[in-house]
């Protein structure tokens, strides 16, 4: 599903140069359910913007579900994120003045799907959810686990190949982090490939495979016995 | 376009803040709302000093004798003569651009001596032997009867036309006035109509009070054989009056035996110069209105523009969550375009509503006043309320298209960084 070969990113700061990423080679299969660790300044937030094409790598192959990802301009990448990619932030970063089913309608809005179908498939995805009956509700008024759980919505409405989550467990308390990773846990049962960029152990356990980023390179990379997060909840 | 989502999104974030929405919305409506307001005075300025214009042949020079001021042909300064019959024809055959020229005698009128007798009414009136034609040169309408025709200048009948304020002073009310005599200096003449002046205010009142009788009548009750004291001449529609007197004059002092170059032996108004003359003031006027109110109106569009760069702002992030999620670029930019214009539009459309309330609330003040001097029906065409919407339209593209561009410039990455 995801292919990287020999992934180079530097920032310049100022007259410096950051090499950020020093050559990652990584592959996922579909349906995995992958934990990205390591510690701040690893790289492993910029490898995620990478793989989201929110940024651009300076060298290095990509490929996802085998379309070659590069020199893409803004407008081809945002097609390819809206067709491949669902996105789940540390701050939920939903749009505040839309209701909830607005803001998970809002992939599908862009993918030009005509309103009703629209309204039909965002409530389906709400009520995968739990959160049905906050349909109507503004951002404002739910919790922060309840947000989280309409991202995750949001992230599943256009029916992406990868799901893409970082840190998302990081604004919220433990009882809730174990309710979210339950939803990503199920939705990983379903079939969907998913990445999760996490700091914290438990959460990464809760995956399917670890990999440990430091200093920019890939440094363990291993599959490990996952621990059911329903167990907690 | 026309797309429910997006119009509710529009209105969302335009309602958000809707104070501020609110004031800026002010400035589109103020600027448009000045446009229209200065552009309707102007107009009733223009209508009002046109008014006293209405219906005269504006393309028209007057021309009388006076006594020359040089020796010429062995004849002496301090001559005094007049236009003879045969001039009129010979203008008419040297300058065919001519549309009318009216030959014209008149009664000296003393003050207070009376000169015109109707019973044992009597009054002290103007008294012009005059061609039918002069009626096309003039602002006036026969409300009763005839003006004068070509049978009454062949015929040289002793008839009359008299002005309505005549009819006021000299007939009873109800009075039958068509048919009955007056006595002019000794002379029987019929009123067969009685005529009005086309515009009421300014001196409409007085020159309601002359008596037209047929030139050729004239001539003979009142002993002025072939002689003419004043002319009227009107050029044909396309050339300009004002071009034609040089030559006009010429013939006459020629024809009359006055040095070329005697400038004051014949007396001349150019009323067509005077007419252009206020045609460009009120132009100039116009102009001033267009560029004051433009002027106010851009500064209305800079505060829709930097409010617009201001939201642009504040929705940093949400612009990079919809980019994430797969908006494209030009949707986000047509976004911020047409709240900008949505914003223009509404506000402008407010003020053009106003500016035409208010203009419609001073006329109905005017009406109910009455006639006010120089002031009359201010107004806004429609072609201005069209270009004026035309401007906004384009002045709302213009105000969110920096801020739009602004919008499409924020990478999705850096805009969610932002915490």
């Amino acid at each position: 599903m995801i292919e990287i070969k020999d992934l180079h990113k530097s920032y310049k700061m100022g007259s410096n140069s950051l090499h950020v990423l020093k050559g990652i080679n990584f592959s996922a299969e579909e349906g995995e359910l992958v934990a990205i660790m390591g510690s701040s300044g690893s790289g492993k937030s910029t490898l995620l913007n990478i793989l989201g094409m929110l940024d651009g790598a300076d060298s290095g192959e990509y490929n996802l579900d085998n379309v070659p990802i590069r020199d893409l301009n803004e407008t081809k990448a945002a097609q390819y994120r809206n067709k491949f990619l669902g996105f789940i932030f540390q701050s939920f970063n939903l749009i505040n003045y839309k209701s909830a089913l607005e803001n998970v309608a809002l992939p599908l809005y862009y993918q030009k799907v005509n309103r009703k179908v629209r309204q039909e498939k965002a409530l389906k995805y709400l009520e995968q959810v739990g959160l049905k009956d906050w349909a109507t509700h503004l951002p404002s008024e739910l919790s922060g686990g309840q947000k989280q759980r309409v991202a995750i919505a949001r992230a599943m409405a256009a029916e992406p190949k990868v799901l893409l989550a970082d840190e998302p467990t990081g604004a919220l308390d433990s009882t809730t982090s174990y309710e979210v990773m339950d939803l990503i846990q199920k939705i990983n049962d379903a079939g969907n490939t998913i990445l999760v960029v996490t700091h914290e152990e438990d959460i990464a356990h809760m995956c399917k495979r670890i990999v440990h980023l430091k200093d920019g390179v890939i440094v363990e990379d291993k599959k490990i016995e996952q621990v059911r997060a329903a167990q907690y909840v | 376009m026309f797309n429910r989502d997006r119009w509710k999104e529009i209105l969302e974030v335009l309602t958000k803040n809707w104070f501020r929405t609110l004031l800026t919305a002010f400035g589109v409506f103020w600027g448009i709302l000045i446009l229209i307001i200065l552009l309707a005075a102007g107009k009733g300025l223009e209508n009002g000093i046109k008014q006293d214009f209405s219906g005269v042949a504006t393309n028209t020079m007057f021309m009388w004798t006076r006594s020359t001021t040089m020796a010429y042909e062995g004849l002496p300064e301090g001559r005094s003569f007049e236009f003879k019959l045969s001039d009129v024809q010979l203008i008419r055959n040297n300058v065919p651009q001519l549309r009318i020229v009216s030959p014209r005698n008149g009664l000296r009128q003393t003050p207070g001596i009376d000169n015109v007798f109707y019973g044992t009414e009597s009054g002290s009136y103007r008294v012009f032997g005059d061609y039918p034609e002069i009626i096309f040169q003039n602002s006036m309408y026969t409300n009763q009867g005839r003006f004068l025709n070509e049978n009454d200048i062949r015929e040289k009948r002793k008839v009359v036309v008299i002005g309505d304020g005549i009819r006021k002073d000299l007939f009873k009310k109800g009075e039958d006035v068509l048919g009955s005599y007056l006595k002019i200096q000794g002379v029987n003449f019929m009123v067969v109509g009685t005529y009005k002046e086309k515009s009421n205010n300014g001196d409409g009142e007085n020159s309601e009070r002359q008596i037209y009788v047929p030139f050729t009548t004239f001539s003979q009750a009142f002993n002025r054989a072939d002689n003419v004291g004043w002319m009227a001449i009107t050029a044909k529609d396309g050339s300009s009056i004002t071009q034609l007197s040089d030559k006009i004059l010429a013939t006459v002092k020629q024809s009359r035996k006055v040095h070329p170059d005697d400038e004051r032996a014949v007396g001349f108004f150019d009323l067509y110069k005077q007419y252009n003359r206020v045609e460009t003031l009120f132009s100039a006027m116009r102009w001033i209105a267009i560029i004051v109110g433009t002027l106010v109106l851009i500064s209305g569009v800079i505060g829709i523009s930097n409010i617009m760069l201001i939201v642009v702002k504040e929705r940093t992030k949400e612009i990079g969550i919809r980019r994430a999620l797969g908006e494209n670029p030009w949707s986000i930019k047509k976004q911020i375009l047409m709240e900008s214009i949505f914003l223009t539009i509404i506000s402008g459309m407010t003020g053009i509503i106003v500016g035409s309330l208010f203009i419609y609330g001073i006329n109905a003040i005017l009406d109910s006043v009455g006639p006010v001097d120089m002031f009359l029906n201010p107004s806004v065409s429609i072609g201005v309320v069209t270009v004026a919407l035309t401007i906004l339209i384009v002045s709302g593209l213009l105000a969110g298209f920096i801020p739009a561009q602004s919008a499409i410039k924020v990478r999705p990455i850096d805009a969610l960084r932002t915490e």
